[in-house]
């Protein structure tokens, strides 16, 4: 490599550190601006790591360009330094390149440990406020939201009250998917006959771009919702305004609902049947209807299986 | 079932492309495949190729095609990603792109399959083919028509995975396809069943493979190679193979549970009737995350040489270098939940996997540092395969800091499913296992064909890819972490995103370009072969064995198998001076056989009519691949001598090192 290559290749490293220093002041990055202590907590994690592995990353770089440059054979002071059979004469040097990233990915381990604890999303949140709970359903391809205290149902908006802790359960009448909701949590994996949970809380009012993380086939693309931080005030009045609009969700309107449909807009519902466990129910009830192998998922609703008496014997889902 | 379902199964006059640019793929394939008829009609080559190449034992041979099927395939894949790069950058806001969502589904999930199993998988078992036996002072592996089988198994894999250009649709479910919606249910047609059976058909490959290499390392290394004295290369291909006797059994069953739940109504991992669809996705890890060490322990081990050599000093901390490979190895197995942190296990297993996920990096770390030490007190020629080692150093780096923050559970919940996983994978696979195999594509070239590659083209074949690479991946970073998921086709224009997926639309237009150069360069080298002729068989100043024999390498590798005393056995001959004393000797070579091709047709057969529901086809696959590997076995004229006189003769004309 010529010096003009050399300085050719400096100026594009620069370049481009500065197209995107220049970038990145000017854009919304989602996952390192946080709304929520969940997101924070988990923003510090990735920072931490990050900073920990330079310890190990920056020496690498000097000494890969420092030893090229220097080593290089066209340069005389490589023939005068040349040793072909140098191998470390002590093992001092084996040693420090052994023990110094064990002892960062020790520090790593005991922040994996606390933190998977402090931050498992099962875990509710430390409030004065009472949670409120949201059951999602994740649907082709669409994300309903049905908050069973409040008794009303939410299409592709999930609205909540800012410093109230927000518990998740959420399973799918659909293939997999996952949660994600990037200012306020991480993702979690949604599944058909399963539950799974997440808490999050947002720390002031605002729109958050919510998507959905795991393919789940040919609309998945337009499953994103909004998540609305909100006063209590106005959670209060949304919940209100959405019962006074008589759109009831019974088992019958959402198999409607359930059927495939992309890029959903907005819809709300009141009052709700006890759809979030009928739902799990359907995927563990042997030798019903439900055999999804045979029927496709055209004729998962066909029959109305999930009567109330079916169901009044089940267990609450939510646990 | 009618008559017409008996003959016919699930073929149809709809399994022919529906749109523009599917029928566009479907033709350039089958021209191609014409052209290339064409030309070998045209030539009268026929017999050559057959008797040459196609029914060939020799592992030179098989490797060469390894890697010509590899480069193939790459067109392939390449093509692919660069349809997706054009979907990403236009297809925002009012405007849907050039594909439809389920197209785009289609060749993402061609393009990662292609490239694991048929680029990536096929350059490594090319290389290996090429360099092991070499390397390790043998004339053959230990189960020449095995390696065969493996070779021809694996073509019939990309063959059946590019009829689902032409025939029928590809799975829309991910390169992993994970259930329910790779379930009948949410899969109807073919497009699984094209992903299970060009998998499970190449991946049986790849066991043989495993095992036969495994063996050959074991017992067939030449006369005074103690473990403490085999090439580096040969250590991680002895890991790599290790990993895949272990992991690939787990792929072999776990397509094979997926094919019963779609054909036979079966609920292993069904959504209901007792289906755990978690179940398929341990599994498909507990052989995935193996998988990613499968493919670059080889590529490290090619550093190891090229780096030792091409800075003229002995490998730094090669007993380290040893334990560091059996460390990865062995942790690559209990890492694999790190995939889907997500699922929602507790955290004590999520802090399990995170911690041994980070602790795999202290043993990469290593090698790194012994690599950067090898350069230390160096004498460095910055050939081709030396570039892309740095290349490999300043990347891999990179992305394995973004390894290690997702190794972090409460990190990964941000980070899964987000572009930022999709750059980081792409960062190991492409600058530790691609780049790792180009140098060696390099490295090795001239010793199988007795000429080096052009230079200037491998140059600017590696700033191309490199600052593309950059380019490509480096927006996937700050896209992953501004919140956008993977397999996007279509977003929001309100989200802002679109500039940094026209960049890496950009960049990945560049890395066309590199592969271009690498194509140039083949052409020109061949062209100017007489310039770069290697006639002393050792171009590069090498260490190990394979340098010590003529270039192109003779048939039987060695004239008198070698009797190592050293570490870097040839080195030290040249700076001792001694050179082996010539005893030549009769010996065996396998003759060559068309039972593997033959196998493999039959194998193409079974998974074709295993896809449309062909059944009668799939009973004549397997009765063929039965009866043709019966017939081998009794076929006792397998092997013909070469005797001491011959090899005389024969190396009389052949040229020698320089020593």
């Amino acid at each position: 490599m010529t010096r003009f290559q050399a300085f050719l290749l400096c100026a594009f490293a620069l370049l481009l550190a500065v197209a995107t220093t220049i970038y990145v002041q000017g854009a919304n990055i989602a996952i390192l601006e946080p709304a929520g202590p969940v997101a924070l907590g988990e923003r510090n994690i990735i920072i931490i790591t990050f900073l920990l592995c330079a310890i190990v990353v920056v020496p690498v770089f000097v000494m890969l360009f420092a030893f090229a440059w220097r080593y290089r054979a066209s340069n005389p002071v490589a023939h005068e330094e040349h040793h072909p059979t140098w191998d470390h004469y002590n093992w001092v040097a084996e040693i420090i390149w052994w023990v110094i990233p064990a002892i960062i990915v020790a520090i790593l381990g005991v922040i994996a440990w606390q933190s998977s604890h402090a931050l498992d999303p099962y875990k509710p949140l430390d409030s004065n406020v009472p949670a409120i709970t949201v059951d999602v359903v994740a649907l082709d391809w669409k994300w309903l939201f049905i908050y069973p205290a409040q008794g009303v149902a939410s299409v592709n908006l999930v609205e909540f009250p800012e410093g109230t802790p927000v518990h998740f359960y959420l399973t799918a009448d659909a293939p997999m998917n996952s949660f994600w909701i990037p200012q306020l949590a991480g993702q979690i994996m949604v599944m058909p006959g399963m539950t799974t949970q997440l808490n999050l809380m947002a720390s002031r009012t605002g729109d958050f771009n919510g998507f959905s993380g795991n393919i789940s086939g040919e609309g998945f693309s337009g499953m994103t919702f909004t998540a609305r931080a909100v006063s209590d005030s106005d959670f209060s009045e949304w919940v209100s305004s959405i019962k006074a609009s008589s759109t009831p969700l019974t088992m019958v309107s959402y198999a409607t609902l359930a059927q495939p449909s992309e890029y959903n807009p907005i819809a709300y519902y009141a009052p709700v049947d006890d759809i979030f466990d009928a739902d799990i129910m359907k995927y563990m009830a042997p030798g019903s209807s439900m055999d999804m192998n045979m029927n496709g998922p055209d004729s998962t609703m066909d029959e109305p299986t999930t009567s109330s008496d079916t169901m009044s014997g089940t267990s609450d889902m939510r646990m | 079932m009618t008559w017409q379902t008996f003959i016919f199964g699930r073929l149809a006059w709809s399994v022919f492309p529906q749109n523009a640019i599917a029928w566009g793929g479907a033709l350039f394939m089958l021209l191609c495949v014409i052209a290339v008829l064409a030309i070998i009609t045209f030539f009268g080559k026929w017999r050559w190729l057959w008797e040459e190449w196609l029914t060939s034992l020799d592992p030179k041979k098989i490797g060469v095609m390894y890697i010509v099927v590899a480069f193939t395939m790459l067109v392939r894949g390449g093509a692919d990603a660069l349809l997706l790069r054009t979907q990403q950058a236009t297809s925002v806001g009012n405007s849907f792109g050039i594909l439809s969502a389920t197209h785009f589904q289609e060749i993402f999930s061609a393009h990662g399959s292609i490239m694991i199993f048929f680029v990536a998988m096929g350059l490594m078992f090319g290389l290996i083919n090429l360099v092991v036996p070499l390397q390790i002072g043998s004339r053959d592996v230990a189960f020449p028509f095995l390696n065969s089988v493996s070779f021809w198994l694996f073509c019939a894999g990309a063959v059946l995975i590019n009829c689902s250009l032409l025939l029928g649709d590809f799975s829309t479910a991910g390169w992993l396809a994970y259930p329910p919606l790779s379930e009948l249910a949410y899969s109807p047609t073919t497009g699984v069943d094209y992903w299970i059976w060009s998998l499970q058909i190449a991946g049986l490959g790849s066991l043989f493979s495993g095992v036969n290499f495994f063996a050959t390392i074991v017992k067939m290394r030449a006369k005074g190679m103690t473990w403490m004295r085999l090439p580096m290369f040969s250590w991680s291909v002895l890991g790599a193979m290790t990993l895949v006797i272990f992991a690939f059994p787990i792929l072999t069953v776990t397509l094979t549970l997926l094919y019963f739940d779609r054909t036979l109504a079966m609920h292993f991992f069904t959504a209901g009737q007792g289906g755990n669809m978690m179940m398929y996705v341990n599994l498909i890890w507990a052989w995935g995350h193996p998988e990613v060490y499968i493919l670059v322990l080889p590529a490290f081990g090619i550093y190891s040489e090229v780096v030792a050599v091409f800075s003229g000093k002995k490998l730094v901390g090669y007993v380290s270098m040893v334990w560091a490979i059996w460390a990865i190895v062995v942790l690559s197995f209990i890492v694999w939940l790190h995939h889907f942190f997500t699922m929602g296990a507790g955290a004590d297993v999520n802090a399990f996997f995170g911690i041994m996920t980070a602790v795999i990096a202290v043993p990469t770390g290593v090698k790194i540092f012994n690599w950067l030490f090898t350069m230390y007190r160096g004498k460095i020629r910055f050939h081709t395969p030396m570039l892309w080692f740095m290349g490999f150093v300043v990347l891999f780096t990179l992305g394995g800091v973004a390894g290690v923050i997702m190794a972090e559970p409460p990190a990964d919940y941000e980070l899964h499913n987000s572009l930022f996983l999709v750059a980081h994978f792409h960062t190991m696979i492409v600058s530790g296992v691609l780049f790792g195999y180009f140098a060696g594509y390099t490295y090795w070239f001239p010793k199988i064909f007795g000429f080096k590659l052009d230079e200037k083209w491998g140059v600017r074949a590696f700033w191309f890819w490199f600052i593309g690479f950059i380019l490509a991946f480096g927006p996937l970073y700050i896209l992953g972490l501004e919140g956008a998921t993977r397999r996007l086709d279509h977003y929001s224009a309100s989200l802002g995103w679109q500039p940094l997926f026209a960049v890496a639309g950009v960049g990945a237009g560049l890395i066309a370009i590199g592969f271009c150069c690498q194509m140039a360069q083949l052409v020109r080298s061949f062209r100017l072969r007489h310039e770069n002729i290697d006639t002393t068989g050792d171009p590069w100043g090498g260490r190990t064995l394979e340098w010590s024999i003529p270039s192109p390498a003779p048939s039987y590798n060695f004239a008198a198998l070698p009797i190592v005393h050293h570490r870097d056995e040839f080195w030290e001959r040249k700076n001792s001076g001694k050179r082996q004393e010539m005893k030549f000797e009769n010996f065996t070579m396998p003759k060559n056989s068309a039972s593997g091709i033959i196998i493999a047709a039959f194998a193409f057969l079974l998974g074709f009519g295993a896809i449309w529901h062909l059944w009668w086809l799939v009973v004549i696959g397997l009765v063929g691949v039965l009866i043709t590997l019966i017939m081998r076995t009794f076929d006792e004229d397998t092997e013909y001598t070469v005797t001491a006189s011959d090899i005389a003769h024969r190396e009389a004309g052949l040229r020698y090192t320089n020593i």
